[in-house]
């Protein structure tokens, strides 16, 4: 298939691009690499980072790209639907990446309160895009209560780790008839070409760029590992199962008829 | 053919138009999915490389489900089956349960041309009251089995709901885990047969092949197709934990027929993650009076594809396979794709007592007639596990 008929849709939305830019550690420079050279045309916004001071990050949005303002700072349903209300209010669409997170510590997605904040969202004609931990009952539910997608994650976020839980979002792959974007966790290149590999419609990626000696390099990098997997993926993975050993008396010598 | 005139008259002329009081479900697209699926389906387009590449993935698609059977799959049956034996072995270990089947009435409303019960064939015809099915669930309870399986003809008038609702409650007494095998009915009916014990629900599509359908099944409710196929998932949503799907080879393409079935339990299980999901194998057998029925093409070679392929394509789903296969083939299956097994079976009516005159005849004629002993002792014999029962009604 030509990639450029490739879409990934998310509520009724069409991107050519397979990446998406968190916002975690953003500034300026990130940005313009994210949209330059990583070709992305979605980008998170923390609602709880935009200030009305001259380094607003809305400023520094360019054209053309899609915003995913997030509920980052959420501890429960109730204060996420707030701050989605509050996004869309202030001008950031319809799309909203539901985080919700009570744990300090590790920063792990609370599955139940996030299905709870996606009904309602979704139900308020949000694009729902939320943030969780791979588990398929959970995904499940949010698929019913009207997500746009799942965004499982591959590792903690911001460790780095890869697809720690890659077992879990192959699972959420088979089965869910949602785009599954992997989000957080994802460090290099070859872990986000993995991804996309098993079947994954986009991964979201951050710290991974942020923090690369060459920026502008390392989102270039990035783009072209989630062109491969993806590539790969639509072209059809070759036999790579081995069988084992063979039972040495055959299986099927019983047969008489 | 006057009788064939006068089902007409009470039967619609297609037989994909519902009858008043059947439940339709408007809002399940699930038999529009697996039709379209199936008549996208050529079995012959497949190569020996495509089922070497179906049989090198973790997990597969409906097109490597396909690819295992077709034609193109049967000189690498042996790989096939080293694949399901991993697989069954992964999910159910060496597990091998134990049921068996108990007839309580054999009148049928139907007119099935190939079937041995249908409204046409002479056979005697009976059914038991609630004294005689509770000494046949007794003595088959004192052989040591804990599941088993009510069936009856499929005659609303005969043994209606009600009836068979009596014999779940009173099957409660005996057994931990209660299986139907009656006409399709509709979701509350089957909320009903729930409360009174019955948790699994199996029904034979028969053919998946709308068309071969019509001219097989020529009265009765039967006749209604979509009402069939739609039968698990009201059964589902009546509340039973498991359905059972199954295609009887040999009426029409039985590669065709096994892939809709694989389908249709694939859609399901997708719709209802909940809901366990089984097979069974039933290929065609001489029925009374037809002694002329051959299973066309499904010899055992074929019908062992379809039960790996079966297994390969929905690994964690139970199999059943039925006395009417014979010994050496049963023995063979279970522990490699087979997941249970009947046992002590007879079909006919009222035979598991003396003191009953089996007093109805039987469905179809068995070809393993083992006692639930001899039948326990060949499991271990093979080294796996018989178990009568893992299953808490709740």
């Amino acid at each position: 298939m030509n990639q450029k008929e490739d879409k990934l849709v998310i509520g009724g939305h069409e991107f050519t691009s397979r990446f998406i830019l968190g916002s975690g550690k953003y500034d300026l420079e990130l940005i313009r690499a994210a949209v330059e050279y990583a070709g992305a045309e979605m980008i998170t916004l923390a609602l709880r980072r935009v200030n009305t001071s001259e380094d607003n990050i809305l400023g520094y949005i360019p054209e053309g790209v899609t915003l995913l303002p997030n509920t980052s700072g959420a501890r429960n349903a109730d204060e996420a639907v707030r701050i989605a209300r509050l996004a869309r209010e202030a001008g950031c669409g319809d799309f909203v990446k539901v985080e919700v997170i009570h744990d300090s510590k590790y920063l792990l997605p609370d599955n139940y309160e996030t299905v709870k904040a996606t009904e309602r969202l979704a139900e308020e004609g949000f694009i729902v895009m939320p943030y969780m931990y791979p588990d398929l009952n959970a995904a499940r539910d949010l698929q019913n209560a009207g997500a746009a997608a799942v965004m499982p994650l591959g590792a903690p976020i911001g460790s780095n780790k890869g697809l720690c839980t890659k077992e879990f979002i192959q699972i959420l792959i088979d089965e869910i008839d949602l785009p599954v974007i992997v989000d957080a966790g994802i460090g290099r290149p070859s872990q986000a070409c993995e991804a996309m590999e098993m079947g994954a419609a986009a991964v979201m990626a951050n710290t991974a760029i942020a923090t690369a000696g060459d920026i502008p390099a390392m989102a270039s990098a990035f783009r072209s590992a989630i062109e491969a997997g993806r590539t790969a993926y639509l072209a059809g993975m070759g036999r790579v199962l081995g069988t084992g050993a063979s039972a040495s008396s055959p299986l099927t010598g019983f047969l008489s008829e | 053919m006057l009788t064939e005139e006068k089902n007409r008259k009470r039967y619609p002329e297609s037989s994909m138009e519902y009858l008043p009081d059947m439940e339709v479900l408007e809002d399940s697209s699930v038999m529009k999915e697996v039709l379209d699926a199936m008549n996208g389906y050529s079995p012959d387009c497949y190569t020996q490389e495509d089922v070497k590449a179906a049989l090198g993935k973790d997990s597969l698609s409906p097109d490597d489900f396909g690819a295992l059977l077709s034609p193109a799959a049967e000189p690498l049956l042996e790989e096939m089956a080293q694949r399901a034996l991993q697989e069954t072995r992964k999910h159910f270990g060496n597990s091998v349960y134990l049921f068996t089947p108990l007839y309580i009435s054999n009148y049928c409303e139907n007119y099935c041309v190939y079937c041995g019960f249908n409204c046409h064939n002479k056979i005697r015809r009976a059914k038991l009251n609630a004294e005689e099915i509770e000494k046949e669930m007794k003595a088959i309870a004192e052989t040591g089995l804990e599941e088993i399986l009510i069936l009856t003809g499929e005659s609303r008038k005969m043994s209606d709901v009600k009836y068979i609702g009596e014999a779940c409650r009173i099957a409660k007494k005996y057994f931990r885990l209660i299986g139907l095998e009656v006409y399709p009915m509709n979701s509350d009916e089957y909320a009903y047969l729930h409360e009174c014990g019955a948790d699994f629900v199996t029904v034979f599509q028969e053919t998946y092949d709308a068309a071969k359908y019509e001219t097989l099944h020529l009265g009765g409710h039967k006749r209604v197709f979509p009402y069939r196929l739609c039968a698990q998932e009201r059964a589902i949503r009546g509340g039973m934990r498991g359905v059972g799907f199954a295609a009887l080879l040999g009426l029409s393409d039985f590669r065709k027929d096994a892939f809709a079935t694989g389908m249709h339990a694939m859609l399901i299980q997708k719709k209802y993650p909940h809901a366990e999901i089984a097979f069974s194998c039933p290929r065609l057998r001489p029925t009374v009076n037809h002694d002329d029925i051959s299973p066309k093409d499904v010899h055992e070679r074929q019908l062992l594809q379809v039960i790996l392929a079966y297994r390969i394509f929905m690994p964690f789903a139970g199999i059943t396979i039925s006395t009417r296969e014979g010994k050496n083939f049963r023995d063979h299956v279970i522990g490699l794709a087979a997941t249970k097994i009947s046992a002590g079976v007879s079909t006919g009516i009222g035979s598991h007592v003396e003191e009953i005159d089996e007093k109805g005849d039987e469905q179809f004629v068995i070809s393993d007639e083992r006692s639930v002993d001899e039948v326990y002792r060949a499991v271990k014999e093979r080294g796996l596990q018989p178990v009568m029962n893992d299953y808490v009604y709740v």
